[in-house]
């Protein structure tokens, strides 16, 4: 899998090519509790960066999904309306979101690991 | 960890999910610490507290607790607690978020013998719920001789402490005031002795979603000093023909008028989450809020109280409640939405607060 880069509201992107994978990062799942449900969108929709593309449900509140780069989806992750909790078990790995076909150059916005990580640092202290 | 009441406090210590499921199979333990705890000494502490509370305390003898609101002038509910009865004596537990309120609304209807003591630091409180609290509770009294909604002294792993079968879960079970520096050895040795059975130590998270299956109402959220005991469908808990109390006058007008609110369950699709606060309205028409709302993974859909109107909504009804935007569909069920081990919930009416 490829490097992993990271939004200031918590979601992560790994690109392969042309093909992006998208999920919340495990702070995010940390912070948000045992997961209940997702709104997601269908294949085939097309996603500018920060457009809002869905909504995770959790014990504690409902909040928004922000598409970290612009593309059109290819694939939704259809274990997860069975199986929501895998965004808690594993957020990098079963629990990914979207797949995308990247439109495009990243956004300059992105966050490497240690950026993400000195985000998390403020947002938890 | 979250701010409660002035109190850090885990939401979960490990999910919420599998607390809860420990709570409904086996047992789970919650530190309620933060719940303030009152002695209250006097001359004649049953006047004094008679005055004060709904239910009628004359009831009680040594050793019976009972669940009880505070009212205003206005009948409007200040807090729910409960009375516990000892030596003569009383002790009370009241919400956290309410404890100085609370205390000054005693002190400030006392009589010069009257003495209220806040305990509430120097003796802790842990509940060990479940339907296998009693087996898996480490101690060699006689718990079988602790009626619901009765206590006793006795040691709970060696150690010194009262044993109330009382809780906030549906569930059979106990709470346990400790001496506070005493209380982390008994929190460690219910565990120890509980963990190959499933017992588990339990947050927040699945102290809502069990209060909530069982409909125990919390304050702040289903009721508060505007809603009446009657609105709030703890009307049993009113002894008009008890003698004075605040809030009696009002509550008189109350019930012979009728409730102009009602409190309901709610059975919502799954992924619907209805939160606090969020519309309820019926055939277009707006006629009411949600108070409390969550996830239930033991029933495995979302379910929600609401305060809506009187008469507006029986059992079977359809509402439709705000969610993200749109109107999500409801289904009015009979409360509570699932009654667990505790003994006799439904013979006695009685349940308890958080």
């Amino acid at each position: 899998m490829a490097e992993r880069r990271y939004t200031k509201t918590h979601e992560w992107v790994a690109v392969d090519g042309k093909r992006a994978t998208i999920g919340i990062t495990d702070f995010a799942q940390s912070q948000l509790g045992d997961v209940v449900f997702l709104e997601l969108p269908s294949v085939g929709r097309k996603l500018a960066e920060r457009e809002t593309f869905g909504v995770i449900e959790s014990v504690k509140a409902a909040s928004d999904l922000y598409a970290p780069v612009a593309g059109r989806i290819t694939e939704v992750n259809d274990k997860l309306s069975a199986k929501p909790e895998l965004i808690n078990s594993d957020p990098y790995g079963e629990g990914w979101i979207l797949k995308l076909d990247l439109a495009g150059d990243l956004p300059s916005a992105l966050l490497d690991e240690a950026g993400y990580k000195k985000v998390t640092e403020e947002a938890a202290s | 960890m979250v701010d409660f009441g002035g109190w850090e406090m885990p939401q979960q210590y490990t999910s919420i999910r599998d607390e809860h499921f420990a709570v409904r199979q086996v047992a789970g333990l919650f530190d309620v610490s933060h719940m303030g705890r009152f002695a209250i000494v006097a001359d004649a502490p049953n006047d004094f507290l008679q005055r004060l509370v709904t239910n009628d305390i004359s009831r009680l003898e040594d050793g019976d607790a009972q669940y009880n609101l505070l009212l205003n002038r206005e009948g409007g509910i200040v807090d729910d607690l409960v009375v516990y009865r000892e030596r003569g004596g009383f002790f009370v537990v009241v919400n956290a978020s309410n404890r100085e309120k609370d205390l000054e609304w005693f002190r400030s209807h006392s009589t010069p013998d009257v003495e209220v003591h806040d305990f509430t630091l120097d003796r802790g409180l842990i509940a060990f719920q479940g339907p296998r609290a009693q087996e898996l509770l480490p101690c060699d009294d006689d718990l079988d001789a602790i009626p619901y909604f009765g206590f006793a002294r006795g040691k709970v792993a060696g150690v010194p402490a009262v044993i109330s079968r009382t809780g906030y879960t549906g569930e059979d079970g106990f709470e346990l005031v400790i001496d506070s520096d005493r209380l982390g050895e008994v929190w460690d040795a219910i565990l120890d002795h509980g963990r190959s059975a499933g017992v588990l130590p339990a947050g927040l998270g699945a102290r809502d979603a069990t209060r909530l299956e069982a409909a125990l109402r919390l304050w702040g959220n289903d009721m508060d000093e505007t809603v009446n005991p009657y609105e709030a469908g703890l009307g049993w808990t009113v002894k008009l023909g008890k003698g004075d109390f605040i809030g009696r006058s009002e509550l008189e007008k109350v019930k012979a008028e009728g409730a102009r609110r009602q409190l309901v369950g709610l059975k919502m699709q799954p992924g619907d989450i209805a939160r606090h606060g969020a519309g309820v309205s019926a055939g277009g028409r707006r006629i009411g809020v949600i108070t409390s709302g969550t996830h239930s993974f033991f029933l495995g859909f979302p379910i929600a109280l609401a305060m809506v109107e009187a008469r507006s909504l029986q059992v079977g009804d359809r509402a439709a409640v705000e969610v993200r935007g749109r109107e999500a569909p409801a289904e009015v069920v009979k409360l509570p939405f699932y009654r667990g081990s505790a003994r006799s919930l439904s013979d006695k009416k009685e349940s308890r607060h958080g």
